[in-house]
């Protein structure tokens, strides 16, 4: 059978339950699609084909006499490379963590195993997802499928290119401020970041605690549901994942319309810097929800210009004390040039940090120093508040916000790598949504006329990701922007 | 608020961090720049308003105080740059007189 890489995550677990295609033919068909582009795209910094297939042959002898169960048997599936498995390198794209193989798999790893996937390999990241483009990776830049001379988004890059050019069934990404849906939507795929609390964070590796969350990356809504059923839930080994039952998120896909729900257009997101193209397109869709029976209403989020300052401060502060435990001891590089302790901790930190990561170490730890603590850490955190207190008074009158995902689609490689201010401001609509720690979906909405994609931005209320994934698969069935694909090959 | 090339190398040695010539003039004028455009912050009114650490919604957690299985010795020391009877080996710190 041939195009098995095109499939969604859904159509080919049906083909597998039906016994229509066997394990071996799925890591196949992958591992043929991977040699052929990936030269190009450079989503993964370590693949694991050869242990997917070996898998995939004991499944496949295990499964003659009985039916296929699990969600996700046989399904190869690829990780952001800073979510721990054990035995398989983590490097976080970063020298500091380049020999790191984890001795445990982080919870959701666990959880995708237990129903069965296929690892398929560790892609690439802006190093400790502190970008907005990939570039900022000690094992070079991603590229975006739809034209290789733009960058795929970030951090998530790899995971968001690798489901856009068929390198693998579905990805799972890390997103402290935009750093599932921004990539998403530069790739014309789906990613979602569930609520803070609602995925477990064991084995992710720290960044920015109050504000990472993991979600999925897909090729469309249904299977973005698929993948939040595996991997949400309590976790006692993660302390701020939250005691909730977990529903049952492909039933909210039923409803094909937006019937009784009201949308909010917040007016601050549709301001200056927004490319025109981009504006038009999400105007679009939002005439579209209002066809599919939502109620549309325009809001305020009065604090959205704020946004990029508050996070910076906040996601650098906590960066900085994160990022202290690699000294040199417990694990990763250690510098060979030490002349005692304190000279092993600066070199190793010095020679395993790329340059963004050390500018974030620096200005976190100067928001956070002695005399300047109140006037950055605690205004960002006062500030923080506020916009918390924008989404809920605007959740009273709404059930929905949408709005775009980025200001610009893919930028090109290098653009913005030597400006840090200009690549923080491209997040301007993805970051307050970790600031109020709400959920969040980027699904596509068009395409520039250059034909780089655009991606629609649906906020819900804390743990409703229901609603998100109702309103996103209505649109996404009324509209046929997913059967494009990128022209790679 | 600009900061001064020697405001740079105090945070640098806050964070450990051994940084170049060319990384300090770096660092100097992007964090000046960076920390110039936070400084819109000033404009919102905050007085009276309470910091958010994390969002709302979570507390502490406890368990029982009871021994539960661990990473074992030889894993935990595995990724270690130098090990030796499952300890980390560092360089010395106290010298000898």
């Amino acid at each position: 059978m041939t195009g098995i890489h095109k499939l969604t995550l859904a159509d080919l677990q049906k083909k597998f339950t039906a016994g229509e295609v066997t394990a071996r033919d799925i890591v196949q068909a992958y591992t043929l699609r991977i040699n052929q582009v990936e030269p190009k795209v450079k989503a993964y910094i370590t693949q694991t084909k050869e242990t997917a297939m070996a898998q995939a042959e004991a499944l496949d002898g295990k499964l003659k006499g009985w039916r296929r169960t699990m969600p996700l048997m046989g399904m190869p599936v690829a990780i952001k490379d800073n979510i721990c498995t054990e035995h398989v390198l983590t490097t976080c794209a970063s020298r500091i963590l380049g020999n790191f193989v984890p001795p445990y798999d982080a919870t959701v790893i666990a959880r995708l195993r237990g129903q069965g996937y296929l690892l398929l390999g560790k892609t690439n990241l802006d190093e400790f997802a502190m970008g907005s483009s990939t570039e900022n990776s000690a094992f070079g830049p991603s590229r975006n499928p739809w034209n290789v001379g733009h960058v795929p988004g970030g951090s998530s890059g790899g995971s968001a290119a690798a489901v856009a050019a068929d390198e693998c069934v579905a990805a799972l990404g890390s997103d402290p401020g935009g750093s599932i849906r921004q990539p998403a939507a530069l790739c014309g795929v789906v990613g979602l970041k569930p609520t803070y609390g609602r995925v477990s964070r064991f084995g992710l590796v720290a960044f920015a605690s109050s504000l990472d969350q993991i979600g999925p990356i897909t090729k469309d809504v249904t299977d973005a549901a698929i993948m939040l059923n595996v991997i949400a839930g309590h976790d006692p080994l993660d302390s701020t994942s939250a005691n909730l039952p977990v529903p049952d998120y492909t039933r909210a896909l039923k409803k094909k319309d937006l019937k009784k729900l009201k949308v909010g257009v917040p007016r601050e997101f549709f301001a200056e810097g927004l490319d025109p193209e981009v504006g038009q397109a999400v105007q679009a869709a939002i005439d579209e929800l209002k066809n599919l029976g939502g109620e549309i209403t325009e809001i305020s989020l009065p604090t959205t210009d704020y946004a990029v300052a508050i996070y910076y401060l906040i996601a650098t502060a906590e960066a900085s004390s994160n990022l202290a435990r690699y000294d040199g001891v417990k694990y990763g590089l250690r510098t060979k040039q030490a002349k005692d302790l304190l000279d092993m901790y600066v070199k190793t930190r010095q020679e395993g940090f790329g340059p963004e990561v050390k500018r974030r170490i620096m200005l976190g730890t100067y928001a956070l120093s002695a005399g300047y603590y109140d006037a950055y850490y605690g205004k960002a955190q006062a500030a923080r508040t506020m916009t918390k207190q924008d989404f809920d008074a605007a959740f009273k009158g709404v059930d929905l916000i949408v709005t775009p995902v980025t200001p610009t689609p893919a930028f090109k490689l290098g653009e913005k790598s030597e400006d840090p201010l200009q690549m923080y401001l491209s997040d301007i609509f993805t970051i307050s949504v970790n600031l109020a720690g709400v959920p969040a979906i980027s699904i596509p909405c068009g395409f520039s006329k250059a034909g780089l994609p655009i991606g629609l931005q649906i906020i819900g209320r804390p743990f409703e990701e229901e609603t998100i994934l109702r309103a996103a698969h209505a649109y996404e069935q009324a509209t046929s922007w997913r059967a494009k694909k990128p022209n790679i090959r | 608020m600009k900061i001064s090339k020697s405001d740079v190398e105090k945070v640098a040695k806050l964070a450990r961090l051994e940084i170049t010539e060319t990384e300090k003039e770096a660092f100097t004028q992007q964090l000046s720049g960076i920390l110039t455009y936070v400084e819109k912050l000033n404009a919102l009114k905050t007085a009276g308003v309470e910091p958010t650490a994390t969002v709302p919604g979570q507390s502490n957690v406890f368990r029982e105080d009871k021994a539960r299985p661990s990473l074992p010795v030889e894993k935990a020391v595995a990724n270690a740059p130098e090990s030796a009877d499952g300890f980390f080996v560092v360089p010395k710190i106290i010298e000898e007189r």
